[in-house]
């Protein structure tokens, strides 16, 4: 098995690097931790992508069962095909519907199975999962059928944090806690998303989303995808560095906040702050 | 080796299991990590530790175990002297200045610091060293806050760059440490996973009958969404005076809790609550709410949360007329008690530390009538807190 470095659209830390290599290693589902935006998700996609497999995610909504996960018994359709005599209401298979773990399950090459934000489901679900993740292999008992992982796919889990993970669940991943990118690794992100970027526009803007994040009391703190989009606008208004540098010194509004200030108190906020900053001065 | 690692590790009150130190064996074994510090510092740590929470202990337990803390000491030089005496004084309370100043004043107390780190953080739980515990005493804190006294290793012989662990970066991530709203946040969503259980669809089995019946016989399913067992919050908080070094706190658990859920209702009270609460603290004197009209308003199925200080005279709770602002007809605590009997369950959250309740005798009267149902305003507390309350 190939080793994973990250790719050509997504920069991962040699930390990050490490605890992947080791759960594809030992076949250990990997729990990924971290906040919004720092590219927990996107993970999944690139390590996919840069060993040339199948991604199957599974993203999980409050309503989300395990079961969902494995198999459907469709019992519906087929109570109703039965009233209107359809011939292939006598094989019961006809109405079972493969999960997705069933899918990563028997696909030809070893996949990445993401089970995206798995704090969402109930508090049960991720207790519900813990022999079919364990011995790769689960029973269907409407066709007695033993479904056994063909090769074991490499699981990635995500989580907001919403919840507490039971801890039988917990001793058997792995774990990686994305921190936030500091600002040199925070370059190499945005050289990625945006080649041929001024170095210097690229400078100001860090050195001025940096600052930002260091006004205390903001709600929601931008992260890395709210710095990109708010690149991806600047660079599309052609906004001049000197606008970006007098911003920071004279502590204005900076240009397009709203890419990277989401929430209207914090826009409220940084309004007083620099609105005290000039009556100080 | 890594069997000492390990206990090393439990000692720091890390969970962890055999189980993964068997995990950690086997990627040593693959050769995933070889031969170097940095590596294995990552990857025994993605196998050891499940929660960011610990990694601040980790962290530690990782550089006793590799450097031994004989090494750690204090880098005092960058801080003017003088500045730090003040800012010590500032923040210690008369009783950890007379134990000071018996220990032979700041010169001898820095030294015990150095000697007493280690032995704190073994005891991390429970000790009763002037020092704090849990990392939330203004002393304690200072001694870990990179404002404060710094520490960690730094070898300055050798001018090399501070080791990961030695950043100790995960430290806010520590559920001991004070309260930060996101930290709140996940305290609260203890109550709300209640909230949310069983959130899918069931068969509607009497719907389904007579639909099926109506649709001459044919199948027609009904589903009806499952009943939901909304938690519902009443809080109260304490304004004004001693509160107000605690605004801060108390606004973060305040913008936490507003935006988790979906039924809360919240008053306002000075000290200890009598006959009248408020909703708006500009118009507490033109809009009283009657604490009758609460008890009321809102069924005994609403969760309550005291938040004050209950630092004040205790005639204020015990006696008619010890309120500060109004002439009170009957005491505070007969108040205190109507809402406690109404309401099923209720709990009090004290942003004072709790190792100072003691010097209070209004906290103890307060802690008595909430049945000691009073918890410290960390995320431990709360999260005690809200397991009293479900």
């Amino acid at each position: 098995m190939k080793s994973f470095n990250g790719t050509g659209n997504y920069i991962a830390s040699k930390a990050l690097q490490l605890a992947v290599n080791a759960a594809i290693t030992l076949e250990r589902p990997l729990l990924i931790k971290g906040e919004p935006g720092t590219g927990k998700t996107m993970l999944a996609e690139e390590l996919a992508l840069s060993l040339g497999t199948e991604l199957i995610p599974w993203h999980i909504k409050s309503t989300t069962k395990a079961q969902q996960g494995l198999y459907e018994y469709d019992a519906v359709s087929r109570l109703r095909d039965s009233q209107l005599g359809d011939e292939k209401v006598h094989d019961i298979s006809n109405y079972i519907v493969k999960g997705k773990l069933w899918h990563a399950f028997t696909a030809d090459q070893r996949p990445v199975l993401l089970i995206d934000e798995i704090d969402k489901a109930d508090i049960e679900f991720p207790n519900d999962l813990l022999l079919e993740l364990d011995k790769m292999e689960f029973f269907v008992y409407e066709t007695q059928e033993k479904v056994v992982a063909k090769q074991r796919p490499i699981i990635i889990i995500t989580s907001n944090n919403e919840k507490e993970l039971p801890d039988a669940f917990l001793r058997r991943c792995f774990f990686h806690y994305i921190s936030f990118p500091e600002a040199e690794e925070m370059k190499a992100i945005v050289d990625v998303h945006f080649p041929n970027i001024k170095q210097k526009l690229l400078d100001e803007a860090l050195a001025l989303f940096f600052d930002l994040r260091e006004i205390p009391g903001l709600k929601k703190k931008p992260s890395t995808s709210e710095l990109i989009d708010w690149l991806k606008l600047l660079l599309a208004e052609d906004i001049d560095i000197d606008v970006l540098q007098e911003t920071r010194t004279k502590k204005v509004i900076p240009p397009l906040h709203g890419a990277l200030l989401k929430n209207e108190q914090d826009v409220h906020l940084f309004e007083k702050l620099a609105f005290m900053h000039r009556s100080h001065r | 080796m890594l069997i000492d690692f390990f206990c090393k590790l439990r000692d720091y009150k890390v969970p962890c299991t055999i189980r993964e130190l068997l995990d950690l064996i086997r990627v040593l074994e693959q050769h995933v990590v070889f031969a170097n510090i940095d590596d294995f510092y990552v990857v025994s740590r993605a196998v050891l530790v499940k929660d960011e929470s610990y990694f601040d202990k980790f962290d530690r337990a990782f550089a006793d175990y590799f450097k031994g803390v004989s090494t750690i000491e204090l880098d005092l030089s960058a801080i003017p002297e003088d500045w730090l005496k003040k800012h010590f004084e500032k923040m210690l309370s008369d009783e950890e200045k007379a134990k000071i100043s018996a220990m032979g004043g700041l010169d001898k107390l820095m030294e015990t610091l150095a000697e007493r780190l280690k032995e704190q953080e073994e005891r991390h739980e429970g000790g009763n060293k002037w020092i704090g515990t849990g990392g939330t005493s203004p002393f304690g804190a200072n001694g870990y806050n990179p404002e404060g006294v710094r520490v960690g290793q730094e070898n300055s012989r050798h001018r090399q760059a501070v080791k990961v662990w030695d950043k100790r970066q995960y430290r806010n991530l520590d559920d001991n440490v004070e309260i930060g709203t996101r930290n709140i946040k996940v305290a609260l969503r203890k109550l709300r996973k209640f909230a949310r259980t069983g959130a899918s669809d069931v068969l509607a089995l009497d719907d389904t009958i007579s639909a099926t019946a109506r649709n001459a016989g044919y199948l027609d399913i009904k589903m009806k969404p499952e009943r939901h067992n909304a938690i519902k919050l009443l809080m109260f908080f304490d304004v004004g005076g001693s509160m107000d070094d605690h605004i801060k706190v108390c606004e973060q658990l305040f913008s936490a809790v507003h935006t988790e859920f979906k039924h809360l209702e919240f008053f306002y009270f000075h000290n200890c609550v009598y006959e009248h609460v408020w909703r708006d603290n500009n118009r507490r004197t033109s809009e009283p709410v009657d604490i009758h009209k609460v008890i009321h308003t809102y069924g005994s199925d609403y969760k309550v949360i005291f938040i004050g200080d209950a630092t004040m005279g205790p005639y204020e709770i015990t006696y008619p007329g010890g309120s500060v602002e109004h002439w009170n007809e009957e005491p505070g605590s007969v108040w205190m008690k109507r809402l406690l009997s109404h309401f099923d369950k209720s709990i009090w959250l004290n942003p004072q530390e709790e190792r100072q309740w003691s010097y209070y005798s209004s906290i103890d009267i307060m802690k008595s009538i909430v049945a000691n149902k009073m918890y410290p305003l960390t995320v431990e507390g709360l999260t005690q807190g809200i397991k009293a309350l479900l």
